[in-house]
């Protein structure tokens, strides 16, 4: 064969590769426009339904009766930081130390297996059959719904979340660095501590994040165990607003200042969000 | 004790070891492993991978238990001391017994923090003892020029070859006897090799030194005493100018002229 011969094949070859790299590449990028497509709407239908509702009030006054002139959302707002903040307190010692069990001592044994499958169970768990079950160990027994009931139910979906973000971000620590911390003489739970913990502490504060980000928008677990409140109030043994549950109830009522609210709710929770899974990003690339 | 045949009677024993077997699962890694170590000498471990030259430095700190399914059965003499059925904390062995890995592993931590990590284990000193001690460490460690105006910033900021000397001297800040280098070049520029193996050479005034390596030249240069080893037996074992000059095995030969297989 000679080298004319040759060169013409590998030409032939080039091209029909490059032909299919482009249609590839075309496929992927429709496939990437529609989804963000959808995205993108979302976001300009909160933004425009929901500025028209953005004031001071909106912070600094509750929920209105229907067809008042002045309201907020003072009280849903503040009730969502509260169940927020401590499910989120509540969950993530708890879900950071079961997922060191899960990757530094379970590992090898029966019960961390074992723990680990339940756990990836919990996390696809309907919410509302976490909601549904504070209600009867709680709620039910101590005759009142509460935010301490609310913020119980939101620990329990934060729980599963930061289990598995630690237990995965740990499990990425390079076997040497753990190797080479007992080769000093370190005892194990100084090496988890000073050395693999803190080697992924980005990762693990980002599963917190995302897992903040995640309880903040849930309704179902909040409906039968805070309720909902149109007062102020910061009792935890009482009934609280917050802005998911207050955002349900107020975008299927009939009334007009309502509904706005409600927009204005939804444009708050979405920018919440958003910016929580930002500072996630942000935290996670500056240490990788 | 006796003593294993290959070693002149000059030199003082520092780690015997003596009919050592070791295991991964069901697989037989080293076979019957009978050597001399000589205190204050560079013994290098030579061989093609997997055989064993590792495994047996891993040995020397225990380092294998941290893996349930490896196991080791004979006799590691340290002192006179049988490490495998000692009574002694695992952790005390591993502080007289500093070791260095392939890969540098930097802490995520200070450059400072990373040296006074491991002597905090052992010791509490007071403040400026303790920056005596990580100045004394990196400057063993020929890093001291390099990192002193930057104690305070993260030791993985560093070169690679920076970080492996970081890694030497936060072994040697918590004075140990003896140093065990597992391949500490291999991840190095030219450069970075050239000053770690002045580094061994002169570590080598304080601590026994083992040394595995896959660079031949390496093992010549800078080594007392070198191993030969393959699929889990020690083949041959003797000065280096002597295994490298006129081995006594073939197999021996084979390998270090290149002809091996």
């Amino acid at each position: 064969m000679n080298a004319a011969v040759l060169d013409g094949r590998r030409l032939a070859l080039h091209r029909r590769r490059k032909r299919v790299n482009a249609v590839a590449l075309t496929l992927a990028l429709a496939a990437m426009a529609f989804g963000v497509f959808w995205l993108v709407w979302i976001l300009v239908e909160t933004v425009r339904l929901g500025i028209g509702g953005l004031s001071l009030q909106l912070f600094t006054v509750s929920t209105p009766a229907p067809l008042a002139e002045v309201g907020g959302l003072a009280n849903a707002i503040v009730g969502s930081l509260i169940m927020v903040s401590l499910a989120t307190a509540l969950g993530t010692p708890i879900g950071v130390l079961a997922g060191i069990y899960l990757t530094e001592y379970g590992q090898r044994g029966w019960l961390g297996r074992s723990t680990g499958f339940i756990n990836d169970i919990l996390l696809s768990a309907p919410s509302i059959v976490i909601g549904l079950f504070i209600y009867s160990v709680v709620v039910a027994r101590a005759k009142s719904f509460s935010a301490v009931a609310g913020a119980l139910a939101l620990a329990l979906i934060v729980i599963p979340v930061v289990i598995r973000s630690t237990a995965t971000m740990l499990a990425l620590v390079p076997p040497a660095l753990r190797e080479a911390a007992y080769a000093l003489g370190t005892p194990k739970w100084k090496v988890t501590l000073a050395v693999t913990l803190k080697a992924s502490r980005s990762g693990v504060i980002t599963g917190v994040l995302l897992a903040l980000a995640r309880v903040a928008g849930e309704t179902a677990p909040l409906l039968f165990t805070a309720l909902s409140n149109q007062f102020f109030t910061t009792d935890l043994g009482e009934p609280m607003a917050s802005l998911p549950v207050t955002i349900f109830k107020f975008a299927m009522s009939p009334y007009e200042n309502w509904q706005k609210l409600a927009w204005a709710g939804v444009l708050l929770i979405t920018m919440g969000v958003l910016a929580l899974n930002i500072a996630a990003r942000v935290l996670f690339r500056n240490k990788h | 004790m006796d003593r294993a045949v290959d070693l002149p009677t000059t030199e003082k024993v520092k780690i015997s070891v003596r009919d050592l077997n070791f295991f991964y699962g069901s697989f037989h890694a080293l076979k019957r492993i009978h050597l001399d170590i000589p205190e204050r000498k560079v013994t290098a471990f030579i061989g093609p991978s997997g055989c064993g030259k590792s495994t047996l430095l891993r040995t020397f700190n225990r380092m294998f238990e941290l893996y349930p399914e490896q196991r080791a059965e004979g006799a590691i003499n340290i002192d006179g001391e049988n490490i495998l059925k000692t009574k002694m904390d695992v952790s005390l062995i591993r502080a007289r017994i500093g070791m260095v890995f392939q890969k540098p592993t930097p802490f995520p931590m200070s450059i400072y923090d990373n040296i006074a990590f491991g002597v905090r284990l052992f010791e509490t000193l007071p403040r400026v003892e303790m920056d005596e001690r990580v100045e004394w460490a990196l400057k063993k460690a020929a890093l001291w020029n390099e990192v002193k105006d930057k104690l305070a910033q993260s030791g993985s900021g560093l070169s690679g070859g920076q970080q492996q000397r970081l890694c030497i001297a936060r072994g040697i800040a918590i004075k140990p006897e003896v140093l065990l280098l597992d391949e500490p070049c291999s991840a190095l520029d030219p450069i970075s090799t050239g000053k770690i193996e002045e580094l061994i050479h002169e570590l080598k005034a304080d601590y026994t030194v083992m040394i595995v390596t896959h660079n031949m030249q390496q093992a010549a240069r800078c080594s007392d005493y070198t191993a030969y080893m393959y699929l889990g037996d020690l083949v041959e074992f003797g000065a280096t100018t002597d295994v490298f000059m006129k081995p006594k095995k073939k197999d021996t030969e084979d390998y270090i002229t290149g002809r091996f297989g």
